[in-house]
């Protein structure tokens, strides 16, 4: 099956057009040129797949393109969408030693963006080693990052990997869960159509619901790798959350990029204030909304949101209502949308209500985005794996569980963190895989 | 306020500033040449006057770096294409519009004694203040028997000059090719042929690059190209040896008019420094126009009036003695690279030179405890990039985190594993470190007391030579 599948759609690409447009060639000769080429480059130890920064700005810099694109995929395969999702300001470009000089820091992401977008340009494949020379047979639940990270590198290597995915195309938040105007599925796609030429097998449609379908899965690989994410969006737990008129972010999220959900009218409130959040008040307003609250129990300091997500949901047109919490959504008179909220205040880090702060919200949407629940349920009854915390309990450095046959990486296993943790996840695991069945075999 | 004005510069040329235009495509006219003198301009080498030839297309050509454009420049353009005639008669109008600006007349001429005499006569008529002998041009002419033709034959160049100061009554320059082995050997013939002053350097032999498409050199003129002329920035560090090699000979030295890369005051001072008596600029103007002089007179001036200078004499030669053989260098002066711990980013560039390209004393063992030693006792640049590369770093997602990813690394900007140190005890004080160094005076060559006295290659070996045969090298 292919992966690129998905209709190109005239109206949302306008209305989620990039946030950041590529670099012109010669812009990207010169921003290349700035790099200092530091040694054991902090920017590189930065990046949770320690992609060889310097290594692939210089390439950039003398015109090996190809070159640069290698080296950054040979580190991570998802160094393309990583270019465009990853929160550089925490990661390599905040590491750039050019900060400590009060000069801007490389842009290192428009680069490895320019890097990336050329060798898709190129239409060239990734080398890949002979199919079947080791004899490893893996398979990854989940065609999120973390698994194709994992599959990837396997198949780089020659082993076999097949990824089992229950919906109908792969890239999990990838291509489903990452706002547009950062990622758009279709790059998500087409970066993933360079893992599928590798090798890499898909089964899609495929749900791993009980022990059964995991004994199976046992009987015909040696190793099988989780990369299953997080679980449902958690639930308010208020009254009138069944509704029609409620959706929840990653819901959303995914309608609006598979073109299911194309217009929004009057007023949404999104409650929460995570990067979802704000990915879901942003697509909102893009999405024709006029009035979109973001309703969060603490204050203005307390976000999870990164602050250059904050700083774009205010130039978005997001509105903010601080300390505040919803009651209970319900249908008015003539059969409108209500969201009764209610003003709280932090005591002894507990939220108490504050009396007569009531107040109701007329809207069109409601749209929760408090976090997503742990999934991990079934593989502590099914596999034999440790669970913590809603979380499968791993060893970082070689993704193993509890159970040897078993590996973990992504969301489902470091709590919910970026493309690039997870892509560094998998990798690791394929590595361990890799090590373990070349010492049996010899 | 410090004076710039030239005055008496060999012999009789006076000018407002020392910065005139190099005989060059800037110079090509006089209409140019007026507007150049009103930017700011002391003075103007015309573009070389004689029998008008046919230029070919492309001309010029560039070495960029690292995305900078036109570090060093080449042309396969020849002399004046427009005849000799209308050179002269806007010469004796700009003269007569700018009286106190120095107007030279670069010429060539095929090698008989009648032409050049004849072309000396008709510059002077046009009130040429002094005469600039073309014996450097290196491409095209020179395969006429003119230009570097000449200028590579010691013999030629002081035969020319004879047969021109026969003539000229106002100060004769001869322009110098530095594509030869020793520019002070035709230096040498021009002052015994009568040459009141110099000009140096002329353009380098060079190729300044292949299409990596087509296969073809540039400039490309058809599919083929020829040896340019190369100046601009790039070439500043050999005209400024040449210039050195000639003012401390005393049998080359004479006035001289420096050539070679210059942009700023700050090279034109460095050339003065050394022996010059003006500047010549080509290239810089070709890149950005006239009106950079305006920076070249002010920073110099303002330089001077810092440094107590009154005039360009004041300072003129200053460092031309400074320049010496290598027998005569103190071999018992020391110093030692030292890193400030304060400004230091973390680079860690001085590391991998040392180690790479000098003498293995750069350590990136401050948090690890400093050790003194031969190279056998540190971890590799290896060893160290093994370890960062096998650690785990996660995205800081929460703000506690980030808190903690990026709160002050120490007491220092830079955390303090990643801050070299030198093993002063292994330093040789070769500068290498300093100056890959991206930050202003973060690693600074420190003196060492040796407590021995200052002892020169020569003194120590002196009478070495009668024990045993000297060795070639």
């Amino acid at each position: 099956m292919s992966t690129l599948t998905l209709p190109d759609d005239p109206q949302l690409r306008e209305r989620f057009s990039e946030l950041k447009r590529p670099l012109t060639p010669q812009a990207a000769t010169i921003e290349a040129n700035r790099c200092l080429y530091c040694f054991d480059a902090p920017c590189t130890t930065a990046c949770p797949t320690h992609i060889d920064v310097p290594g692939f700005i210089k390439r950039i810099a003398s015109g090996n393109l190809r070159g640069s694109a290698l080296r950054i995929l040979d580190a991570n395969i998802l160094g393309g969408s990583c270019s465009r999702a990853c929160p550089v300001d925490v990661l390599c470009e905040g590491a750039c030693v050019l900060h400590r000089q009060g000069r801007h820091p490389i842009r290192i992401a428009q680069l490895q963006r320019h890097a990336i977008d050329s060798f898709h340009a190129s239409g060239e494949e990734l080398l890949k080693a002979p199919p079947a020379s080791r004899m490893v047979r893996v398979a990854c639940i989940g065609a999120g990052p973390a698994s194709l990270a994992c599959a990837a590198e396997l198949c780089r290597q020659g082993a076999s990997a097949t990824i089992l995915e229950r919906r109908a195309l792969p890239g999990g938040l990838n291509t489903y869960g990452v706002a547009e105007y950062k990622l758009r599925a279709a790059d998500s796609l087409r970066e993933i159509e360079l893992i599928r030429q590798m090798g890499v097998q898909f089964r899609f449609g495929a749900s791993m619901d009980t022990a059964d379908d995991l004994r199976a899965l046992e009987d015909e690989f040696d190793f099988i790798f989780l990369g299953i994410g997080l679980g449902a969006m958690q639930r308010l737990n208020i009254p009138g959350e069944e509704s029609d008129g409620v959706m929840n972010a990653l819901e959303l999220i995914a309608e609006y990029k598979t073109g299911r959900l194309r217009e929004l009218t009057g007023t949404v409130v999104v409650v929460g204030a995570g990067n979802t959040a704000i990915d879901a008040a942003n697509a909102a307003r893009r999405l024709g909304a006029e009035t979109v609250y973001l309703l969060y129990r603490r204050g203005e300091s307390d976000i999870s949101a990164f602050n250059f997500e904050y700083e774009h949901a205010k130039q978005e047109g997001v509105q903010f209502l601080w300390r505040r919490q919803p009651a209970a959504i319900r249908r008015g008179d003539h059969g409108q949308l209500l969201l009764d909220t209610v003003q709280v205040r932090e005591v002894d880090k507990k939220l108490l209500p504050i009396p007569d702060s009531q107040f109701t919200i007329a809207c069109n949407l409601v749209v929760p985005a408090i976090g997503q629940s742990p999934i991990a349920q079934l593989m502590r009854e099914a596999c034999r794996i440790e669970i913590k915390d809603g979380g499968i309990v791993t060893d970082r450095a070689t993704g193993r569980t509890s159970n040897p046959r078993y590996f973990a990486g992504g969301d489902c296993a470091n709590g919910g963190r970026e493309v690039v943790d997870a892509v560094a996840d998998g990798k690791r695991s394929a590595l361990t895989m890799l090590k373990i069945a070349e010492a049996v075999y010899a | 306020m410090p004076d710039i004005h030239i005055r008496g510069f060999a012999g009789s040329i006076n000018a407002p500033n020392p910065f005139w235009l190099a005989s060059a495509p800037p110079t090509n006219c006089g209409e140019q040449i007026m507007r150049a003198f009103d930017a700011g301009w002391g003075g103007a080498v015309w573009k070389t006057i004689g029998e008008p030839i046919t230029n070919v297309s492309s001309r010029y050509s560039s070495a960029d770096w690292q995305g900078l454009r036109m570090m060093g420049f080449n042309n396969i353009e020849l002399i004046s294409d427009r005849s000799i005639e209308i050179n002269l008669r806007e010469m004796a109008e700009v003269k007569k519009r700018y009286p106190y600006h120095a107007v030279i007349a670069s010429l060539m001429v095929e090698s008989k004694r009648e032409a050049w005499h004849e072309i000396v006569a008709r510059a002077e008529d046009a009130g040429a203040d002094g005469l600039e002998l073309n014996f450097g041009c290196p491409h095209g002419m020179s395969e006429r028997g003119m230009g570097s033709a000449v200028g590579q034959v010691p013999e030629y160049a002081e035969m020319i000059t004879g047969w021109v100061k026969e003539k000229a009554r106002t100060p004769v320059l001869v322009k110098l090719t530095p594509n030869i082995t020793d520019i002070r050997t035709v230096a040498r013939a021009a002052r015994r042929g009568g040459a009141d002053g110099l000009s140096a350097i002329n353009t380098i032999n060079s190729i300044t690059g292949i299409d990596l498409d087509t296969f073809e050199p540039r400039p490309n003129v058809d599919g083929k190209s020829s040896h340019g002329g190369y100046c601009g920035p790039a070439v500043k560090p050999i005209a400024l040896n040449m210039v050195q090699q000639v003012m401390a000979d005393p049998e080359s030295a004479l006035p001289l008019s420096a050539i070679g890369g210059i942009e700023t005051w700050r090279d034109a001072a460095e050339f003065i420094l050394l022996g010059a008596g003006t500047v010549q600029v080509c290239t810089a103007v070709m890149h950005y126009g006239y009106r950079i002089v305006e920076d070249m007179a002010e920073g110099l001036v303002g330089w001077m009036r810092s440094k107590g200078f009154a005039s360009i004499d004041d300072f003129r030669g200053l460092s031309l003695h400074r320049v010496t053989d290598w027998k005569n260098l103190n071999l018992n002066y020391k110093i030692v690279a030292r890193i400030d711990e304060k400004k230091c980013i973390g680079c860690d560039l001085c590391h991998i030179a040392c180690w790479d390209g000098a003498h293995q004393c750069i350590h990136l063992d401050r948090a690890s405890g400093p050790v003194n030693g031969h190279v056998e006792l540190h971890p590799t640049p290896a060893d160290n990039e093994a370890r960062t590369r096998d650690s785990i770093t996660v995205t800081p997602v929460t703000r506690q985190e980030r808190a903690a990813a990026f709160s002050k690394p120490g007491p220092y900007l830079a955390p303090i594993a990643r801050i070299p140190r030198v093993d002063e005890t292994e330093c040789v004080g070769c500068n290498l470190c300093s100056l890959v160094c991206p930050v202003d005076q973060c690693i600074t060559m420190v003196r060492v007391d040796t407590g021995l006295a200052p002892e020169t290659w020569e003194e120590r070996t002196r009478g070495a030579a009668c024990v045993t045969q000297p060795q070639r090298s």
